[in-house]
Order: structure tokens, then C-alpha cells, then sequence
């Protein structure tokens, strides 16, 4: 009876593998999950690439389109606004994340410990709108908590505070509050697999906190602290969110076609230009695959066999 | 894959980080790691100072809900307001364009919701056969899955929109619906989850036994996947739950709005922030409370689930 639905087991069913139809059960399984990734995982992207080199009268347009993003003044403007935001948010996560893990772990009272990660991790709830809205009041001198640091540094209104220089500062701020959590968790939960012994045996060898952070501890969480930078980055990329809020609401004085999704945005929507909004979302595409790739490829993390 | 032996543990127990047992260590050895007792000031000032950073916002925004805009800008920040000052942003909020908060909020609920079903129905049985069955394709489909992983899906929503546009959909909450069920990253937790949790021989059992395979999947594996079942539907709602980008762009009316978007809307009704906002305007007090309004549902999430947080970002990352 059994026998039609058994091929596709891998485990050697004794009949298994000169069905009809040898890993049925597996296609019905994983089909409408396929159908999902081909819908808006695949067709978006053939989409995208299909649109970036057709003009508006739907010929083939060569690079037309690629090159109308890159001569376009706010292009040069929103990459530098994301590599400078991304080197600010990644350094940010590297340093604090991993030090503050590290504290967090050598700390003697373990409770206190646990419940520092646990409020440090908060934030994580607000993540995107609320976040923003959260800290436009805690930039906004006269209602902040925190005005009064603000005012030592000379900054007196809410437009002083986002001014466009103080931008990169800003949302590596708001997205280190959101998700800085998270990650102290992971890098706890990796801290607590390396061998008490190992350090052990390192303090008996007469190394001191710093040098068993240095010398172990940090380098057997290399491999976290890729997968979280590589995360980071292919997110932070993306910013989209934060600068969009902050430009409604300081009225456009700071953050409009601040980023690249930005910028692809007002292409498709403003400008009427969905050539260009392609091109620029393909580039993306194109930026975070070989990240992605290089990721899965060097660092074995996915390695599934 | 190295850390085999740890990660069913880790998983079905759902206390990943804990010692466990098998290190055959007592717990007191936790303490004996620790050469010095006394905190030394240097950072228990840094812990302390991150901890303001961390908190402070978020009390501040609950706080911030009970008063009248008059004492947000000349009161103590962190300090009570009253009972009736909430009452009044409340009306006032849930005045704004009759109930609109309430109707956005709904809208997050329903959106998340039924994401929520269709990612589990399709991930789970996903996960399973990537893990447990053999098929053509199965290699390119986990290839094809991490990469889309890791590729986030803000690149793709323009794209989207002009797919979704093609077939006219633009404005149908199903266009925020079914793109949001797409998740890669719960099918390669539930691939991981199976491939350690679930001995291949219990399967291989059951189907001599004469159990189909698909009875071998809801009889077997289902009963087992409890904890990845959670996980995955919480990280998928919160990622819904939290969107801004996709719903932005694809539902342009206000009465589909998630509650995301929404306060964005109010946002630009603000008069602080945007000396223009017309006869509508809504006062700080109001959005804070929106915005505790929008974040409530995740955070109750947080607060009682923390150990399946914990457990599903070690499950992301742990994987080598």
C-alpha cells in the first residue's frame, strides 16, 4: 500500500528509488513555498532587470537607464549618504557590540547580566517606524530627556539636531538602539560555547581580562561577527524607513532622496521614471547578491552537507 | 557541521545559551571564572550609561502618552503626567479621521495575521522536505533560499510594485499579503531545525510501518516541530508587524494603511515637525500614544518570548 509515496525518503526504502516519479512527496511538499520564492523572489527580479533596460516606449534601451541614475546630481549624493552611514552603523555594531558582550559576560553577578541583555533588547519592539518617531522626540531639544546634552553641544532646535551633516550620526543612532539587542544576544549565546577551561587554563597562564578578550574570545567569535556585519550591511543598504520619517518630518529639510531606495522611489513615483527606478534597484540587487554570495561562499556558514 | 551535537538541545529545550549539563560541569563553576567579585567602576559605568540609552527612550514614550503637550515641553521628562491627560489624547487620537488609529491597527492585525497562517502552512512542509526528503531540484531550491535570504527585500519592493501593477493589483491588501508569506528565512530554520532534530530512522521506521509520507510528516514530524512552529511565526509577524516599506508603496489608500504607515500620516500632521499641517493637527502627546499603540502588540511578543528569541537568532547564526 505504502509503497508509491515511499520514494522520496532518503533514508533507503527498499522499493524507493525506481518509482515513477522519484521525489514526489518532496515536490509536494516544497511546491507552494516554490511558487512563493518564483512570485516574489524571482519574477520581481526578471522585473526589475527587464524594465532597467527598456525606455518608456518599451524598446531595448542598452544602458540607457543605468546611465541616467549615475548622471543623475542626487545619485553620487545618496551613495555617499549609505557608505558613509554604512561604515558609521558597522563600526558602531563591531566595537560596542562585541565589548559590551564581552562586559556583559565576565560580569560576576549573572542575573544582573541576564537582565541588562534583556533590557538592552528592548528596543528591538520599536523597530522601524516607531523608532523614528521615538527619537525625533529624544533629538528634539525642548521635549527631550536628553536636551540638556544636546544643548552642550550647541544644538538649540530640532533642525540644528538633524541638520544634514548630523544625519549619518543620527541614523546610525537610531538603528544601533533598535538592534544592538539583538545582537549582544547572539554574541552572549556564542561567548557561553567557548570551553570554560579554555579561559581557565588562560588565566592560570597568567593572561589578564584583556588579553583573553584579544587573544580568544574575539577570535572565536569571528565567524558571528561576520554573519552580523554581512546582515548589517545588506540591511543597512536598504535604509529606507528612518530618512523618509525624518523628511516628512522636518519638511523636507533633511533626509529626502537621502538614500538609494530613496532615490528609487522618487524615480518610479515622482519622476515617472520606472527605467531608472529599475536600474537602480537592479544595482542594489546586484550589490547585496555578491555580498550574499561571497558570504555563503566564504565563510561555509551555510554549509549544508 | 560541528556544532551537531549541541543544536537539538538547544532547540527542543529552547535554553540555548545555558551550560548544559552535558558539559558535566557544575553550575558553580560559572562563578569560579570570575577571579574578582567587586565590579570595577570603569564598567559598571559603561553598562550603566548604555542602559539609560537602551531604557530611557522607551519609558520616556510611555510616559510621554499620560501628558499634555504644555508639560511635555516644561515638565520633568520622566515623570508621570495623569490619568486624564491620557484620556484626552486618547479621544483626541481616536478622533482623528473617526478612529483611523484603530482601523490602521486593525488592518496591521489582519495583514500580519494571515501572512502569518500562509508562511507557516507553506514554510513548515518547506523546511521538512528540504531537510528530510531527497528531490530534484532540492539543492538549487536551499541555494536559491539562502540567497534570497540575504538579499532584503527592500531591493525588491519597487520591483514588486511593478509586477503587482502588471496584474493590477495595486491596492489589494493581498499584494502586501502574499509577499509578506514569502519567507526564506523561516524555510531555512525549519530546514535546520529537521535536518538536527528529527533522526531520519524514526521517518524510515514509520513508512515501513506503512505510514505515507505524508502521514509520516503530520504524524511524525509535525508533533515535533512545536518549538520551530513558534519561532518562525514570531519572527515572521514582527517582521510583518513592523514593515514599512512594502506597504508604503502598494497600498496607497489611507483606509488600508497598517498602523506603520499610519503613523507616518500623523507624523506629517504634527505641527512641530511640520509648521504646514493644516486644520488636522495632531499633537505630540497623541502620536507617542500611537506609537505605543503600534509597538504594543510586538512587545507583549518580546516580553513572553524571549526565550525563543534567543534560541531563533542562535539558530541563525550558530550554524556552521
Amino acid at each position: 500500500m505504502s509503497t508509491p509515496s515511499v520514494p522520496g525518503d532518503r533514508a533507503g526504502s527498499p522499493s524507493g528509488r525506481r518509482a515513477w516519479w522519484p521525489g514526489r512527496a518532496g515536490h509536494g511538499f516544497v511546491a507552494p513555498y516554490a511558487v512563493l520564492l518564483i512570485a516574489f523572489g524571482v519574477v520581481p527580479t526578471g522585473y526589475a532587470i527587464d524594465f532597467a533596460f527598456t525606455d518608456a516606449a518599451g524598446h531595448f534601451a542598452g544602458l540607457a537607464n543605468f546611465t541616467t541614475v549615475a548622471g543623475d546630481f542626487r545619485f553620487a549624493a545618496a551613495g555617499a549618504h549609505v557608505a558613509l552611514y554604512l561604515l558609521f552603523w558597522l563600526a558602531s555594531l563591531v566595537v560596542l557590540v562585541v565589548g559590551l558582550a564581552l562586559l556583559l559576560h565576565n560580569l560576576a553577578a549573572r542575573g544582573v547580566g541576564t537582565a541588562l541583555r534583556f533590557l538592552y533588547y528592548i528596543p528591538g519592539a520599536l523597530a522601524g517606524a516607531a523608532s523614528v518617531m521615538v527619537w525625533l522626540f529624544m533629538l528634539d531639544p525642548t521635549v527631550s530627556p536628553a536636551g540638556f546634552l544636546l544643548r552642550t553641544f550647541g544644538l538649540d532646535t530640532f533642525g540644528q539636531v538633524i541638520a544634514p551633516g548630523h544625519l549619518p550620526l543620527v541614523l546610525t543612532g537610531i538603528a544601533f538602539w533598535t538592534g544592538a539587542g539583538g545582537w549582544i544576544v547572539v554574541m552572549h549565546g556564542a561567548l557561553n560555547n567557548i570551553s570554560p577551561d579554555l579561559l581557565e587554563a588562560a588565566r592560570i597562564d597568567g593572561a589578564g581580562r584583556w588579553q583573553i578578550a584579544r587573544h580568544i574570545q574575539i577570535p572565536l567569535l569571528r565567524k558571528w561577527i561576520v554573519y552580523m556585519v554581512i546582515l548589517a550591511f545588506a540591511v543597512g543598504a536598504q535604509l529606507f524607513v528612518e530618512p523618509q520619517l525624518l523628511s516628512q518630518a522636518s519638511n523636507g529639510v533633511a533626509g529626502r532622496d537621502y538614500s538609494l531606495n530613496q532615490l528609487s522611489y522618487d524615480f518610479a513615483f515622482q519622476n515617472d521614471d520606472l527605467g531608472a527606478a529599475a536600474a537602480l534597484s537592479v544595482g542594489l540587487l546586484l550589490v547585496s547578491l555578491v555580498v550574499a554570495v561571497l558570504f555563503v561562499v566564504k565563510s561555509g556558514f551555510f554549509d549544508a552537507e | 557541521m560541528p556544532n551537531d551535537t549541541r543544536r537539538p538541545a538547544t532547540l527542543v529545550h529552547g535554553v540555548p545559551t545555558r551550560r548544559s549539563a552535558t558539559r558535566g560541569r557544575p553550575p558553580r563553576a560559572d562563578h569560579r571564572r570570575m577571579p574578582r567579585r567587586v565590579p570595577d567602576p570603569v564598567r559598571a559605568l559603561v553598562l550603566a550609561a548604555f542602559l539609560l540609552f537602551f531604557v530611557i527612550p522607551v519609558l520616556w514614550l510611555v510616559l510621554a502618552a499620560t501628558k499634555t503637550d504644555e508639560q511635555l515641553v516644561h515638565g520633568d521628562p520622566l515623570a508621570f503626567g495623569s490619568w486624564g491627560a491620557l484620556r484626552r489624547n486618547w479621544d483626541a487620537l481616536t478622533a482623528y479621521q473617526n478612529d483611523a488609529i484603530l482601523l490602521w491597527l486593525r488592518n496591521s492585525a489582519l495583514y500580519s495575521f494571515l501572512a502569518l497562517v500562509i508562511t507557516l502552512g507553506v514554510t513548515i512542509p518547506a523546511g521538512y522536505a528540504l531537510a528530510m526528503t531527497e528531490f530534484r531540484g532540492r539543492r538549487t531550491l536551499l541555494v536559491a533560499t539562502l540567497v534570497v535570504m540575504l538579499m532584503p527585500n527592500a531591493t525588491l519592493v519597487v520591483p514588486l510594485f511593478l509586477e503587482v501593477n502588471a496584474v493590477h493589483l495595486v491596492g489589494s491588501m493581498w499584494s502586501v499579503v502574499l509577499p509578506y508569506s514569502f519567507y526564506p528565512f523561516g524555510a531555512y530554520l525549519t530546514y535546520i531545525y529537521f535536518s538536527t532534530a528529527l533522526p531520519r530512522e524514526l521517518l524510515a521506521a514509520a513508512k515501513l510501518d506503512g505510514c505515507s509520507e505524508f502521514g509520516a510528516f503530520r504524524r511524525i514530524a509535525l508533533p515535533l516541530a512545536a518549538p520551530i512552529v513558534a519561532l518562525v511565526g514570531f519572527f515572521s509577524f514582527v517582521a510583518n508587524w513592523t514593515n514599512y516599506f512594502l506597504p508604503y508603496v502598494l497600498l496607497p489608500e489611507s483606509g488600508q494603511f497598517p498602523v506603520q504607515v499610519g503613523l507616518g500620516t500623523l507624523l506629517s500632521n504634527v505641527p512641530q515637525f511640520n509648521p504646514t499641517a493644516g486644520t488636522l493637527a495632531v499633537h505630540r502627546p497623541e502620536l507617542a500614544l500611537a506609537t505605543l499603540l503600534a509597538i504594543t502588540p510586538v512587545l507583549v511578543l518580546f516580553l513572553f518570548s524571549q526565550r525563543f528569541l534567543v534560541t531563533g537568532m542562535l539558530a541563525g547564526a550558530s550554524k556552521g
